[in-house]
């Protein structure tokens, strides 16, 4: 059947900003949708808050609107646009609850918009985990024994009945949120407790735990003829237990006999058809016990998932695209398949490869956060590799994961695990926890024998053996070096053993005790290099016409280019805190203005969630390890073609963050487009910065540079405390801190050199920088351009709404800048001009200033794409990143000023405001203070012609809600008390009641501003913001003010409730607590902790408080608008 | 004394298998490095690791299916051939008694990336390569099979010989290698005798025609049907005289324009019984109906081949053995209907004539391995006897 005529216009939802368990594969499918359905000739509308994606890029939709994604926002666009169809299944979780939101709400009814791709019974059937269950038991597949709670005395009775350990699973919830394993009463209580506060509906399952079983997930497909397909099979190495999001995976499933395969595949079939999903893609999961092989259905997405991102990529077959033709009436047989370009989207793929995908964590920035894996997802980013066997994508898959790891082990990284003792090891191969792998290996490598692993673990012993086999070439090695037998003994069918086990160069020669690059030498001496296979769905069955390629080390080469001249681009990597889609954002953008002005793109990247590494974003796509081996690889590869008419013209380092920066120094120099990496040194060096600043006469906070701790307290006396530290070579403030006193300085420099050793950034020396922190100083991104001839456009001025101290990718952030008046604009124009000029920057430069008193400062200056790129082209109109890679390509700004490139800029009197999104809700125990370390995970914008409803909206778009009403909840620092009347009085105003401390409470009478309820400190300490408050009149104020809750009990010593009493028992809306600088703050993490939990909004900021009270001032005062970007640029 | 990496490696004995180098070469000349597997280090050590070393041809085929080895290596419609798997690990699971598709294995060799006796299942009863070993099957493994893929998909399924012989014998021999074309195979894998299964009292009967059956298929058929099996060349009074409800003709090997006998016997069923082939089945049935055959560059070969149905516009993703197809054109002189088209090539994959109730499909409904979307066919099977 053809497309359906009697839609015109669809309206698709975005899974707005990147948070754990939903990143950037959604702005991959949203992506592939826009643009598949517009190419349909639809009117498509989009919504998504993140405006570091490429689906917000408003050529993508006829109407692109960065905006919260909440019912009312939604409600306003539809009423405004009146689409014919909203297609909800490829804007994840996010979009399917806001679906389900509108349409019980009416709205969709009320504007005649119909939902496609997924009706409402089946994402309730698939979601609401009670139907499932029944629509499951109907057609005959077996589901783990469960019942279902409301409330926590149903889900003991319940828990007795099924025996521990059992499992938790709150419905209606994203990532495993909430979902965890009780083996006995007391915790199951927590947990169950929690689960019930983390599920929308108030119910939790709680169910016959099947830890230790084999995970499967198949990625199916359905039309509405009833076709259906499996695109993809993949086996979770990490056993039931552990979310599959924090799993290592692998593709296809290597352990089922076709037999088994079949039935599942059938079970699958008849999962989709029971639950009713029509069209588009799901996936289903299945436990299958390794004793018997009997298998139980765990769920299904009724929906394109992040598995459906890793499937595509794994098998070249576009789930998104699918989905979104599907949606819109077409049948998988009318669909070509564009890989092959000749056989139809209706089969399913054969690979001839394995792809692994590991995840990475951050718990390096989540101090406190238990570096356990469990039911609930904590990676925040993963990788995938693709190898022609498990071995070799397994460690290419390692190696990609840029943790300082050279592949499985066989590695300087490893020597951190040599103190392990073997009754250790035993018991660490029981724990699932980021490093299980590596203690597989050293299992193997110490003579466990491979039962006992399996028996610990659970790991398949399939796979155990498998990496058995890398052990056994690492122990070849050692052999050979201890019979005096050196790296040129391994010869080229040795090299080819190795390289087909996914040894790195780097692993060779820790092997031999030799250098990399001797290791490299010897092993080109022996003509020993790889060659690219096609990625092409069909095993080779037909031949491909996409060049999306992946290294072997046989000689099966395909699909060279086609003989323009070339540029490779490095991607970002994986996805992780400091470095996320913003950078992969400039990859691509950089991609699509290159192809554009005709030149041949290259690709390198491993994430698969990305847009960079779809098969049609590039014109050749490498998915290949970011390291330095595998890209000069690529680079000799396509040297290779070069001829008299075409060649490889050279690597675009600087928009992929850190990732390809660190590689530049390797890199060919004449091979490096755009600015100098002799440049880059200049900013990072503190010496050559300083004195470069002194020659511009530019202020910097004072500070030193020092390798030792010794070295950082003379620093530190010099210049006074409090005092900023931080490595010299960083992203994302890694292992930043703000100091106070000469014990947490030396301590905070004793830990950073050992993070910046493990990282393996130790060969050669980085050492810390100390400097002046300047408090209360406002903060100020800026985003320049400069072109060869030394033109500078400034992208964008940002003011931080958060003061100098709070990570700038942590803080909100304005443009235009709300509160700096002209004088200082134009200072921090011309610094920047300069700096660009000084460092001869060609390309995107970033600079940090700090203003105090008039006086403006650099804190530094990063000559690459930052973080905020996205945010700023898309407040302004002018693609940035676009522009820097046509400069760094040799054009002038002024020439792509002609060519069009510069959309009119924003006309005044629009504010647009960006948010950063925490992780905290999934890390409990992780105190959300925010602080000079980066811990956001993503972003979101709020648009508005005043900065005040611009905040608000990027609250709204942060938190999904704004504080109801009710009270707030005030603890502050002393230097903030001051401001602090006014806020209070604008929250009175707005219908808050003020809850506070002793101290802040005082405070506030004594400046007129009525104290509701007074509140008692949390630990018996004295070490509270506050003083102690005692006296016997306020206690009795404290019980008027609560009335409203009288299930709150007094202790015998009339102690007051305490804050997080009061946030537990859900009397609080909106927490203001603003620590004072550093030192013993337990009251306060509690208090904050509280809040994450409760799941209510948290100020640690006395200027996002005061943002955020002018805001709401304004937002309860005046009509609700929405803006799409088109309206924006076009001045309406 | 000093050790090349291989050296190292042998030191375990889990490396053993790098002891025996071997190599696989295409009558086209293609040369590729491996190791012996399977029964082809010990066919080379019983001969005394000759000079001449061993010799395996065949004409090579790929199948791209991921899992479904087992059932693959049995299947007697490879006999004569080499079958090369795409997927690089073959042998995860290992080998077990109920995954047979008949009693042994047929085909003369097989080629992988990676034989795996690394097995986990609990179904195993043994590993591929010792149970390899057990029947004599000789492979081969270390072969980058994704250029092999290639070179066939490229050159067709050519003439093979790979074993310890040197390359120069090995190319001679691969050059010699006829192939299947013209072959008929069929004798070499059909049964000696009639034989009953199913349940005797099950008044509804088929006879079915052995060309290399698929014990699969017998197993769908015995579910609803006294099947009587016959061998190939079973005269057609002789089937009659059994009284069948209907005749069905199997899979089986080699190039169904050498099997005149048989399409002669099918011809004078025609018209006097209902008749249901499948893959070799369906080939002969179209032969005696006066349709031609002819030979696919190489084939279609996995669990992967999407099949529109015509009579609905589903399509069925389907498990797929053949060297050799029907010409479309020639069916429709024939007055068939084609039901059935593979959607990757237009290949015709069912035909159909109603006045004469017969019908078959060229691909395998009844899997093993492969999916089991086409289970509907044993429906229509039985339709079209009533």
């Amino acid at each position: 059947m053809p497309k359906r005529t009697d839609i015109e216009s669809i309206l698709i939802v975005g899974s707005g900003p990147i948070v754990i368990g939903q990143a950037c594969e959604f702005d991959y499918s949203g992506t592939q949708a826009c643009k598949v359905l517009r190419q349909e000739g639809y009117k498509v509308i989009l919504v998504n808050s993140n405006p570091a994606t490429i689906m917000t890029d408003p050529d993508l939709s006829d109407k692109t609107y960065i905006e919260p994604l909440d019912l009312q926002t939604v409600q306003a666009i539809i009423e405004r646009e009146h689409p014919d169809a909203l297609l909800p299944t490829l804007g994840g979780q996010t979009a399917l609850n806001l679906a389900m939101q509108l349409d019980g709400s009416g709205v969709l009814e009320a504007n005649g918009v119909q939902l496609i791709g997924a009706s409402v019974d089946a994402i309730s059937t698939a979601e609401d985990r009670e139907r499932f269950k029944e629509a499951m038991l109907e057609i005959g597949l077996v589901v783990p024994a469960a019942d279902f709670a409301h409330n926590l005395e149903e889900a003991e009775s319940i828990a007795l009945s099924i025996g521990f350990p059992v499992m938790v699973r709150p419905s209606y919830v994203l990532g495993g949120a909430g979902t965890g394993t009780a083996a006995d009463m007391d915790q199951f209580r927590r947990r169950a407790a929690e689960g019930l506060a983390s599920s929308p509906v108030h119910t939790i399952l709680v169910e016959r735990s099947i830890a230790g079983w084999k995970e499967y997930e198949l990625e199916l497909m359905r039309d509405n003829n009833d076709n259906c397909v499996v695109v993809c099979s993949i086996e979770n190495m990490d056993p039931m237990g552990v979310h599959t999001g924090d799993s290592i995976t692998v593709a296809p499933a290597q352990t089922l006999s076709d037999w088994e395969y079949q039935q599942m595949r059938d079970d699958a079939f008849a999962c989709i058809r029971r639950v009713g999903v029509e069209t588009g893609g799901s996936n289903v999961q299945f436990a299958v016990n390794p004793e018997d092989g009997s298998r139980m259905i765990i769920e299904m997405n009724p929906r394109v998932s992040r598995s459906s991102a890793l499937a595509s990529k794994a098998t070249g077959f576009p789930i998104a695209k699918i989905a979104a033709k599907l949606a819109v009436g077409y049948r998988l047989d009318e669909i070509p398949n564009d890989i092959t370009s000749k056989t139809p989207a209706c089969f399913e793929p054969v690979i001839d490869y394995v792809v692994t995908k590991i995840p990475r964590w951050a718990f390096e920035k989540l101090p406190g956060a238990p570096e356990q894996l469990g039911t609930r997802m904590q990676s925040v980013g993963e990788i995938m590799a693709i190898g022609r066997t498990f071995p070799e994508s397994l460690q290419k898959a390692i190696r990609s994961l840029e943790k300082g790891h050279a592949g499985l082990n066989c590695d300087t990284n490893e020597r951190i695990y040599d103190d392990i003792s073997n009754d250790q090891l035993l018991s660490l191969l029981s724990e699932p926890t980021p490093d299980r792998v590596f203690h597989l290996e050293l299992a193997i490598r110490r003579g466990i024998p491979a039962d006992e692993i399996v028996r610990r673990s659970r790991v398949d012993s399939w796979f155990v053996k498998q990496i058995e086999l890398i052990v056994l070439a690492r122990k070849a090695m050692e052999h050979m070096r201890e019979s005096g037998s050196g790296i040129d003994f391994i010869g080229k069918e040795g090299w080819l053993y190795l390289k087909k086990l996914g040894f790195s160069d780097l692993q060779v020669a820790y092997a031999f005790g030799i250098t990399e690059q001797e290791a490299t030498g010897a092993r080109l001496a022996c003509g020993a290099y790889p060659s690219y296979s096609a990625v092409d769905t069909c095993a080779g069955e037909f031949a491909a016409s996409t060049p999306y390629l992946y290294s072997s080390y046989e000689r099966s080469g395909d699909l060279p280019p086609s003989g323009k001249d070339r540029v490779i681009i490095l991607g970002s990597g994986p996805n992780r805190i400091g470095q996320g889609v913003e950078f992969d954002y400039c990859c691509v953008h950089a991609v699509l203005s290159l192809r554009d002005a005709g030149y041949e793109t290259i690709m390198v990247n491993c994430n698969p969630e990305t847009v960079s590494t779809d098969y049609d974003t590039a014109d050749r796509l490498y998915f290949e390890p970011l390291t330095y081996e595998d890209v000069e690889n690529i680079i000799r590869e396509e040297q290779g073609y070069d001829s008299d008419t075409s060649k490889l013209l050279g690597v675009i380092v600087s928009l992929g963050g850190q990732t390809p920066l660190k590689l530049a120094s390797r890199i060919s120099s004449d091979l490096i487009l755009g600015t100098d990496p002799g440049s880059i040194e200049t900013a990072e060096d503190r010496g050559l910065w300083s004195e470069l600043l002194k020659k511009l006469d530019i202020l910097q906070p004072l500070g030193g540079m020092a390798t030792s701790s010794k070295e950082a307290l003379d620093i530190a006396d010099e210049i006074g405390y409090p005092v900023l530290v931080r490595p010299s070579y960083v992203l994302g403030g890694r292992a930043m801190e703000i100091v106070y006193d000469t014990d947490r300085l030396r301590e905070a420099v004793d830990e950073m050199q050992s993070v910046l050793t493990r990282e393996g950034a130790a060969e050669e020396e980085r050492p810390v920088l100390v400097d002046k922190f300047l408090e209360d100083a406002v903060e100020i991104d800026v985003d320049a351009i400069r072109d060869a001839t030394g033109d500078t456009y400034i992208g964008g001025i940002m003011e931080h709404v958060e003061e100098a101290g709070v990570h700038s990718g942590d803080s909100a952030c304005a443009i235009p800048p709300p509160t700096l008046d002209e004088g200082i604009v134009s200072l921090l124009r011309s610094h920047t001009s300069r700096i660009a000029d000084a460092l001869e920057v060609v390309g995107l430069i970033n600079i940090q200033y700090a203003v105090k008193d008039s006086d403006v400062y650099v804190i530094e200056a990063n000559p690459r794409a930052s973080r905020t790129v996205p945010f700023v082209s898309k407040a302004t109109g002018v693609p940035l990143a676009k522009i820097a890679a046509r400069v760094m390509l040799g054009s002038t700004l002024s020439e792509l000023k002609e060519e069009g490139l510069f959309h009119p800029a924003v006309p005044s009197g629009h504010f647009s405001v960006k948010e950063a999104v925490l992780p905290f809700s999934r890390f409990p125990d992780v105190d959300s203070l925010l602080g000079p370390e980066m811990r956001s995970t993503g972003e979101v914008m709020g648009v508005s012609n005043s900065f005040g409803i611009a905040f608000v909206k990027s609250q709204l778009g942060a938190n999904g809600k704004l504080p109801a009403p009710g009270a707030v909840f005030m603890s502050l620092a002393d230097r903030d008390k001051q401001v602090s009347t006014g806020i209070a009085s604008t929250l009175i105003e707005l219908g808050f009641s003020i809850a506070a401390t002793a101290g802040t409470a005082k405070y506030l009478e004594e400046n007129g501003i009525f104290v509701g309820i007074r509140v008692g400190k949390v630990t018996g300490s004295d070490d509270a913001e506050d003083g102690i408050f005692g006296s016997p009149s306020a206690a009795v104020d404290a019980r008027v003010g609560l009335s409203g809750c009288p299930d709150l009990e007094f202790d015998d010593d009339h102690r007051l409730p305490s804050a997080v009493d009061l946030i537990s028992a859900g009397r609080i809306q909106l927490v203001i607590n603003t620590p004072r600088g550093r030192g013993p703050r337990a009251d306060g993490q509690y208090i904050r902790n509280a809040a994450t939990a409760a799941q209510i909004p948290c100020i640690t900021t006395i200027a996002a408080a005061r943002a955020l009270a002018a805001g709401l001032r304004e937002w309860y005062n005046s009509s609700y608008s929405v803006t799409s970007l088109q309206e924006l640029y076009e001045g309406h | 004394m000093k050790l090349s990496f291989v050296d190292a490696l042998l030191l375990n004995e889990q490396s053993e298998r790098l002891r025996n180098a071997a190599k696989l070469v295409l009558a086209t000349g293609e040369v590729f490095s491996g190791y012996s597997a399977g029964s082809l280090a010990m066919r080379y050590s019983n001969q005394g690791g000759s000079q001449e070393g061993v010799v395996i041809t065949g004409e090579i085929v790929f199948n791209t299916t991921m899992a479904g080895y087992q059932e693959v290596i049995t299947d007697p419609s490879y006999t004569g051939q080499i079958v090369m798997f795409t997927y690089p690990h073959i042998g995860n699971y290992g080998i077990n008694s109920k995954d047979y598709e008949s009693s042994k294995p047929w085909l003369r060799g097989i080629v992988t990336r990676s034989l795996e006796n690394r097995t986990s299942s609990w179904r195993a009863e043994d590993t591929l390569e010792s149970w390899l070993i057990q029947y004599d099957i000789p492979a081969i493994t270390g072969i980058d099979t994704r250029r092999l893929t290639v070179c066939i998909r490229e050159q067709g399924a050519v003439g093979c010989a790979f074993g310890t012989a040197p390359e120069s014998i090995l190319l001679e021999a691969a050059q010699r290698e006829p192939g299947t074309t013209g072959a008929d195979l069929t004798g070499i894998v059909t049964t000696d005798t009639v034989y009953n299964i199913g349940d005797p009292g099950n008044n509804y009967r088929i006879v079915a025609y052995d060309f290399g059956i698929k014990r699969s298929m017998l197993n769908y058929l015995k579910q609803f049907a006294r099947v009587s099996v016959v061998p190939a060349t079973f005269s057609a009074d002789d089937a009659l005289s059994l009284n069948p409800d209907i005749v069905f003709l199997s899979n089986g090997p080699g190039d169904p324009a050498a099997l005149d006998i048989q399409a002669g016997i099918v011809s004078d069923l025609i018209g006097r019984v209902p008749i249901f082939g499948i893959c070799l089945g369906h080939q002969i049935l179209a032969r005696a109906i006066g349709a031609a055959t002819y030979k696919l560059p190489f084939g279609h070969h996995g669990g992967n081949h999407p099949v529109k149905r015509m009579a609905t516009g589903r399509v069925e993703v389907t498990s797929q053995n053949h060297n050799y197809a029907v010409s479309g054109s020639s069916l429709e002189s024939c007055g068939a209907k084609v039901t059935h088209v593979n959607l990757n090539d237009g290949v015709v994959e069912g035909m159909r004539v109603d006045s004469a109730r017969i019908e078959s499909v060229q691909y395998h409904p009844e899997s093993s391995p492969g999916p089991h979307d086409s289970f509907y066919l044993f429906e229509s099977l039985k339709e079209l006897s009533r």
